[in-house]
C-alpha cells in the first residue's frame, strides 16, 4: 500500500508540471487536468486509511505509520527519504487534498479576472505537495525542505494573482516566513547533532532520551518560533492579516485551511522528540495562546473589512489549538487536532464566501455591505451558518477543539493555569460577539448601495460544489467528531508515553 | 428499549424535519408547513407516550478526549416526560398559529425549519443524559433564537435584538462551560448521573462544588432572564410573536431553571450557591413586574411578566423544591404561550403592538378575549385556574423554608430516586434569611402582578377604541391553538391538585408522583402541604393589585393608569435604567478596547515589523552609498586590506 502513499505526492507534482508546460491556449484544458490530478490525489489519500491500523500500545514505538516508505536519499549526509502516515498526520493529509480539489473546482468554474488560471492551479498542485510533504516526513530534515517548497510557490500566488497590495503583502509574507525557516532549519540541526538522527520514529521512541536538557530547551525554543510564525503565534501574527486579505480566495482558502497546520501540527511532532523543552517552554506557549486568542478577537471586534476580519479570526482560532498543544496534555492535543481540521474547514469555507462577496460587490468594507439577505438569501444564509460555526456553536465543528483546550487547561489545575483557561473562555465568548457584528453589518438590515447597485449572478453551481463539502463537514465533524479523534486517540495515547 | 427509543425520537424528529426544511426551496410553502406541524406534532404524541410509559434510559460515547469521555443519550423521568409534553404542545401550537401568522411572509420556509430546530434543541436539554450533550442543545437553541428574533425585516430594532439576546447568554454560558468542565474534571465523567452520584458521596470538594454551581447559575441566568442577565428578553420582543410564545416566555427561557432542577442534589449541598439563587430570584421577580406596571406596547408587558414568573421558578429551587418550580414552570408555559398568541391575535387585528391603540374589543373578538382573560386569571393566580396552584405551591416552598428555618422544605429526590439521582446529601440548607427574602418579594410580586395584567386587561380590551382598526377573531388556524392552551390554563392546576396520590407512591418506575410531600419525602410531590393562612393572604394581595388598577383606569378609561405611578414610571418603564448601566459598564468598555487593541496591534507590533523592513533598506542603501566611493578610495581601501592582511598573517604567524 506504499505505493498510495508515493502516488499521492506524485499525482499532484505530476499534475503541476503537466498543467504548467500546456500552453496558454489549451488553458481550460490544462485546468481540467490539474483539477483531475486534484481529484486523484484526493482518492488516493482517502485510500491511505485502509492500512493496517492496529495498535499494540506496548513496546510499539511512538509513532507507528500506517503506511511508510524508508528510501536512502543522501547516505553520505545520513539523509532518509521517510515519509508515512498514522492517525494524527491523516487527517490534516485528507483536508489539504480535500481543499486543494475544492480550490481546483472553483478555479475551472471561475477564472481569475487577470487570466493564468492553469499557473495558478499549477502553482497549487506545487504547494499541495509541499504541504503533503511536510504532513507525511518521518525524517526532520525532509520535513525541513517540504516546508520551503510551500513558500515561493504561495509567494507567487499572492504576488501575481492577488488584490492592489499584493505585492507588497506577498513580501512580507516570504521574508517573515523565511525567517521563521531559518529558526526551523537551525533547530532541525540542532536535534540532528544531538540524537545523532533526524528520523521522527526514532526521535520520538527515544523521547528525548541521550539529549541533554538544555540542548532540548534549545532546540524547542527555536522550533516553537518557527512554528510560532507559521501557525501564527501572537505577536508573530501580522504577515498573516495582510497575506490573506491581499491572497486571491483560493490562495485565501489553502493559506488559512492547510497551510497555517504546519505549524501547529510541527509542535506535536515535535513535543515528543524534545519532551523536556516543550515541558520547559509550555507555560510561555500558553501565554502567548490565550493572548493570541483574546488580542486576536478583540482585533476582530474593531475590523472593518471582511477578509482581514476572517484572517484575524484566524489567529484567535489558532490561539486555541496553540493552548491545547500547550497544556501538553492527551486531552488538550486531541482538542487541538480535531480544532486544527475544524479551522480548516469553517475557515475555508468562510474565506470562499468572502471572496464570492467581494466578487460581487468589489468592496469587502463592512460600512459599504448590509443587507445581503434582501440581495442573496442563499449566500448570506451559508455566511450565516458559517460564521456560527465559527464562533464555537456546539454541535457544529468549531465548538470540540474550543470547548476542550480550555477544558485542558482548567484540567491542569493552579491558578496559572486556570487564570488561562477562564480567558480563554471569554475569548470565546468575545468571538461570538465579533461574528454576530459582522453579520449584522453583512446580511441583516436593508441593502446598502453597493449591494443595491452591483450587478451579479445568483450563487452558482460550481460556487456550490466548492462549499458544499465544507458546509457538510462542519456539521458532520460536530455532531461525530470521533471522525477526527477516533483516528487521532491511539497516537496521542502513544505520544503520551514520552509526554511527562 | 422501546421507551428509549422513544425519547431518542424527540430530538431526533425535529432535527431531521429542520434540516430537511432547510435546504427546501423558498417557494414550498406547504411543504414547510407539513414538515414543522408533523415534527412537532409527533413530539407532542412521543411525549404523552413516554410520560404514559415510564422512565427511559441509555446512551452510548460519543467520542473520547482520552483523559474524558463524552457520552450521548436519554434520561427521561416523570418532570422530563412533563416538560417534554410542556414544550411538544406549545411548538405544535405555535406551528400551527404561524401558518396563518406568516402567510405573507416569502422566508416561512426557513422560519418553520428553525422552529423545528428549537424544538429539536429544546428536547436535547430535556432528555439529555451528559452534560456536554445538554450544553449542545442549550446553545442551539440560543442561535435558533437569534435566527428568529431577526427575522422580521421591517423591525430595524430587530437585528440588535437578535444579538444581544444571544450575547448576554453567552455571557453567561462562559460561566456555565467553566461550571461544566469543573463537574467533569471533579468527577472524570459529563454523565449526569455520575455527576450527580458524586456529589451525594461527597467526592466533589465543597470549593469546587460550590464554585461549580455559582458558575452554572450564570448561564442559567442568562438563559432564563434572570437578573443580573435579563436585559436581552424584552428587547427579543422583536421576534415574530408565535416565536416570543414559544421561545421567549414558554420553553427556552424556562430551560435554565430545568438544568438547575435537574441538577438540584448538587444546590442542595451548596447553602453558598442557593442564596445566591435566591438573591438573583428575588430581585428577578419583583424587578420583572414593576418594570411590567408601566410598558406601553403589550409584548413588552408579556416579557417583562415572563422575567418575573421565572424568578418564582428559580426561588421555589431556592429553597430546594424542584416540584413547585417544575409545576410552576408548566402552567406558566401553558398560559404564558396563550397569552403571546392571543396577543398576537389582537396585534394581528390592530395592528400594532402599544396597548395606547388598542381598547373597546372585548366584544368584537370573544376567543381572543375570552381565552386572554384566562391566561391573564392564570397570571395572577386566582383560584381555580393553574396558576394559582402552581404559584401557591412555590411560596408554600418558601414560606415552609422561611418558618421551619434551615432544611431543605422536604421533599430528598426527584422521581424514580432509585438510582436516578442516587440518595441526595443530607441536611442542605437554603438560609433562613435567603427563604425570607424569598417569600417577601414573592408576595409583594403577587400584589404588583394582580395590578399590571388587570391594566393590561382593561387597557387591551375596554374603554373606548384608541386606533383605527376593526377587531375581529383570527382565522381558525390562529384560534385554534388559542383554545387548545386555554385548556390547561384553566385546568392544569386542579388535574394536578386533584391527582389520586397514592397512585405514585407504589410505582417504582417513577412516573407521576404527586404524593403529598410528607408522606412520601423520595417523591416529587408538586403541591407542598397548603397553609390556609398563606393563601388568605396571597388572595388578599391578588385583589388588592386588581382593585388598584381597576380604581386608577376608572377615573378615566381613555388615559393609562400607569400615570398612577408617579415620578417612578419613568424608571419602570426603563427597567431601572439597567440597560444604560450595562451599556456603561460592559458594551462602552468593551469597543474601547477593541479599538486601543487594534491599534496597539497595527501600529506597535505590525509597525515593529514593517520597520525592521524599512531599517534593513535603509542599512542595505547606507552600506551601498559607503561602497559607492571614487577611485582614490578604492585604492586607499585595498591598500589598507592588504596591509591588515599582512599584519593578520604576521600575527598569526608569530602565535602559530
Amino acid at each position: 500500500m506504499s505505493v498510495l502513499l508515493v502516488a499521492t505526492l506524485a499525482i499532484p507534482a505530476l499534475g503541476a508540471i503537466a498543467a504548467g508546460a500546456m500552453p496558454h491556449r489549451l488553458g481550460f484544458a490544462a485546468r481540467v487536468v490539474a483539477t483531475v490530478a486534484a481529484g486523484l490525489a484526493f482518492l488516493t489519500s482517502f485510500g491511505l486509511i485502509l492500512g493496517d491500523r492496529t495498535w499494540f500500545s506496548y513496546g510499539e514505538p511512538v509513532i507507528r505509520p500506517w503506511h511508510e516508505v524508508d528510501l536512502e536519499w543522501a547516505p553520505g549526509l545520513d539523509l532518509g527519504f521517510h515519509i508515512g502516515v498514522d492517525g494524527i498526520s491523516w487527517p490534516l493529509v485528507a483536508l489539504t487534498t480535500l481543499l486543494t480539489l475544492l480550490c481546483c473546482a472553483y478555479t475551472l468554474w471561475k477564472e481569475p479576472e487577470c487570466g493564468g488560471g492553469k499557473n495558478l492551479l499549477a502553482l497549487l498542485l506545487v504547494i499541495e505537495v509541499g504541504i503533503l510533504g511536510v504532513f507525511m516526513a518521518l525524517d526532520l530534515v525532509l520535513f525541513f525542505v517540504f516546508f520551503e517548497v510551500v513558500l515561493l510557490p504561495m509567494y507567487a500566488v499572492i504576488a501575481d494573482w492577488g488584490g492592489p497590495n499584493r505585492r507588497h503583502a506577498a513580501r512580507k509574507f516570504v521574508l517573515y516566513t523565511l525567517l521563521g525557516s531559518v529558526l526551523l532549519l537551525v533547530g532541525v540541526f540542532t536535534v540532528a547533532a544531538a540524537a545523532g538522527t533526524a528520523d521522527l520514529v526514532e526521535l520520538s521512541a527515544a523521547g528525548g532520551d541521550g539529549i541533554a536538557r538544555g540542548v532540548q530547551i534549545a532546540a524547542f525554543t527555536l522550533l516553537a518560533l518557527a512554528f510560532a510564525v507559521k501557525s501564527p503565534l501572537w505577536p508573530l501574527h501580522t504577515w498573516l492579516p495582510d497575506a490573506h486579505t491581499e491572497a486571491p480566495t483560493v490562495g485565501s482558502v489553502i493559506l488559512a485551511g492547510v497551510l497555517l497546520k504546519m505549524g501547529t501540527y510541527g509542535l506535536i511532532r515535535v513535543a515528543g522528540v524534545v519532551p523536556a523543552g516543550a515541558e520547559a517552554l509550555a507555560p510561555a506557549l500558553g501565554v502567548l495562546a490565550v493572548a493570541a486568542i483574546l488580542i486576536g478577537s478583540l482585533v476582530c471586534l474593531a475590523q472593518t473589512e471582511l477578509k482581514r476580519l476572517i484572517a484575524y479570526s484566524s489567529v484567535g482560532h489558532m490561539g486555541f489549538v496553540l493552548l491545547g498543544i500547550a497544556t501538553l496534555t492527551a486531552t488538550g492535543f486531541q482538542a487541538a487536532l480535531i480544532g486544527n481540521i475544524a479551522h480548516g474547514v469553517i475557515t475555508g469555507l468562510l474565506f470562499f464566501l468572502a471572496g464570492a462577496i467581494k466578487d460581487r460587490f468589489h468592496t469587502g468594507d463592512l460600512a459599504e455591505l448590509g443587507g445581503l439577505r434582501e440581495r442573496m438569501p442563499l449566500l448570506s444564509g451559508i455566511l450565516g451558518y458559517a460564521a456560527i460555526a465559527s464562533l464555537g456553536l456546539p454541535g457544529l465543528a468549531g465548538f470540540w477543539g474550543e470547548a476542550f483546550s480550555i477544558y485542558a487547561a482548567l484540567g491542569l489545575g493552579g491558578g496559572f493555569w486556570m487564570v488561562l483557561g477562564v480567558l480563554a473562555a471569554i475569548g470565546a465568548a468575545v468571538t461570538a460577539a465579533y461574528f454576530l457584528r459582522l453579520l449584522r453589518q453583512v446580511t441583516h438590515g436593508p441593502a446598502s448601495g453597493a449591494v443595491v447597485a452591483a450587478e451579479c449572478g445568483p450563487v452558482a453551481v460550481g460556487e456550490l460544489v466548492a462549499w458544499g463539502p465544507l458546509v457538510v463537514l462542519a456539521l458532520a465533524l460536530g455532531l461525530v467528531p470521533g471522525l477526527v479523534l477516533w483516528l487521532t486517540q491511539s497516537p496521542v495515547e502513544a505520544l503520551m508515553r514520552v509526554i511527562p | 428499549m422501546t421507551t428509549t427509543l422513544l425519547a431518542a425520537s424527540l430530538p431526533l424528529v425535529p432535527l431531521a424535519a429542520a434540516l430537511a426544511g432547510l435546504v427546501l426551496p423558498l417557494r414550498s410553502r406547504r411543504a414547510a408547513a407539513i414538515l414543522g406541524v408533523g415534527s412537532t406534532g409527533f413530539t407532542l404524541l412521543a411525549a404523552v407516550l413516554l410520560a404514559l410509559s415510564g422512565p427511559a434510559a441509555g446512551q452510548f460515547t460519543l467520542v473520547s478526549f482520552i483523559d474524558v469521555d463524552i457520552t450521548v443519550g436519554v434520561r427521561v423521568d416523570a418532570i422530563a416526560a412533563l416538560v417534554a409534553i410542556a414544550v411538544g404542545a406549545v411548538a405544535t401550537a405555535v406551528q400551527v398559529y404561524s401558518v396563518t401568522y406568516l402567510h405573507d411572509d416569502e422566508r416561512y420556509g426557513p422560519y418553520a425549519a428553525q422552529v423545528s430546530l428549537f424544538t429539536a434543541a429544546m428536547f436535547t436539554v430535556v432528555v439529555a443524559s451528559d452534560l456536554v450533550q445538554l450544553l449542545v442543545g442549550w446553545e442551539v437553541m440560543g442561535i435558533c433564537s437569534y435566527l428568529l428574533i431577526g427575522h422580521d425585516r421591517r423591525l430595524p430594532e430587530a437585528p440588535a435584538a437578535a444579538v444581544k439576546a444571544f450575547l448576554v447568554t453567552r455571557v453567561g454560558d462562559v460561566g456555565f462551560w467553566i461550571g461544566v468542565v469543573l463537574l467533569g474534571l471533579a468527577v472524570g465523567s459529563f454523565r449526569i448521573d455520575d455527576v450527580l452520584a458524586a456529589a451525594s458521596g461527597g467526592e466533589i470538594g465543597a470549593v469546587t462544588l460550590t464554585a461549580a454551581c455559582l458558575l452554572l447559575l450564570a448561564g442559567v441566568a442568562g438563559k432564563s432572564a434572570q437578573f443580573p442577565l435579563h436585559t436581552w428578553l424584552p428587547d427579543a420582543m422583536a421576534g415574530p410573536t408565535p416565536i416570543s410564545a414559544l421561545i421567549h416566555a414558554a420553553t427556552m427561557v424556562a430551560a435554565g431553571v430545568y438544568v438547575v432542577g435537574r441538577l438540584l442534589p448538587l444546590y442542595l449541598a451548596s447553602p453558598v450557591a442557593l442564596a445566591a439563587l435566591a438573591i438573583s430570584a428575588a430581585i428577578t421577580m419583583l424587578l420583572g413586574a414593576l418594570a411590567a406596571t408601566a410598558q406601553d406596547d403589550i409584548k413588552r408587558v408579556l416579557a417583562w411578566s415572563t422575567v418575573s414568573q421565572i424568578g418564582y421558578m428559580a426561588a421555589a429551587l431556592a429553597v430546594g423544591s424542584a416540584a413547585a418550580s417544575t409545576f410552576h414552570l408548566l402552567s406558566h408555559a401553558a398560559f404564558k404561550a396563550l397569552l403571546f398568541l392571543a396577543a398576537g391575535a389582537v396585534i394581528h387585528a390592530v395592528g400594532s403592538n402599544l396597548m395606547s391603540r388598542m381598547g373597546g374589543s372585548w366584544r368584537a373578538g370573544p376567543v381572543t378575549f375570552w381565552t386572554m382573560t384566562a391566561g391573564l386569571a392564570a397570571l395572577v393566580g386566582l383560584p381555580p385556574f393553574a396558576g394559582f396552584w402552581s404559584k401557591e405551591s412555590v411560596l408554600g416552598a418558601a414560606w415552609e423554608a422561611a418558618a421551619h428555618g434551615e432544611r431543605v422544605t422536604s421533599e430528598s429526590g426527584l422521581p424514580g430516586a432509585g438510582g436516578w439521582f442516587g440518595p441526595v446529601p443530607a441536611g442542605a440548607p437554603t438560609p433562613s434569611w435567603a427563604a425570607w427574602l424569598v417569600l417577601l418579594s414573592g408576595l409583594v410580586t403577587v400584589l404588583v402582578t394582580g395590578w399590571y395584567a388587570t391594566r393590561l386587561w382593561l387597557r387591551t380590551f375596554f374603554g373606548d377604541r384608541r386606533g383605527e382598526f376593526s377587531p375581529h377573531d383570527p382565522a381558525p388556524l390562529m384560534s385554534w391553538p388559542l383554545l387548545a392552551l386555554a385548556v390547561p390554563s384553566v385546568v392544569l392546576g386542579l388535574v394536578v391538585a386533584l391527582w389520586p396520590a397514592g397512585d405514585a407512591v407504589t410505582d417504582g418506575g417513577g412516573r407521576f408522583a404527586y404524593a403529598p410531600l410528607a408522606e412520601a419525602p423520595s417523591w416529587v410531590a408538586f403541591l407542598p402541604r397548603f397553609d390556609p393562612g398563606l393563601t388568605v393572604v396571597v388572595l388578599a394581595l391578588t385583589v388588592l393589585g386588581a382593585a388598584g388598577a381597576w380604581v386608577a383606569w376608572r377615573r378615566d378609561t381613555a388615559a393609562d393608569p400607569a400615570r398612577a405611578l408617579g415620578p417612578a414610571r419613568t424608571t419602570f418603564a426603563r427597567a431601572f435604567f439597567l440597560d444604560e448601566v450595562q451599556d456603561f459598564l460592559v458594551v462602552r468598555p468593551a469597543r474601547a478596547l477593541a479599538r486601543a487593541t487594534r491599534r496597539a496591534d497595527e501600529q506597535l507590533i505590525d509597525g515593529a515589523v514593517e520597520g525592521t523592513g524599512a531599517g534593513a533598506l535603509r542599512l542595505g542603501r547606507l552600506v551601498a552609498a559607503a561602497h559607492r566611493v571614487g577611485l582614490p578610495g578604492y585604492a586607499t581601501a585595498a591598500l589598507l586590506g592588504a596591509v591588515l592582511l599582512g599584519v593578520a598573517a604576521v600575527v598569526t604567524g608569530v602565535w602559530a
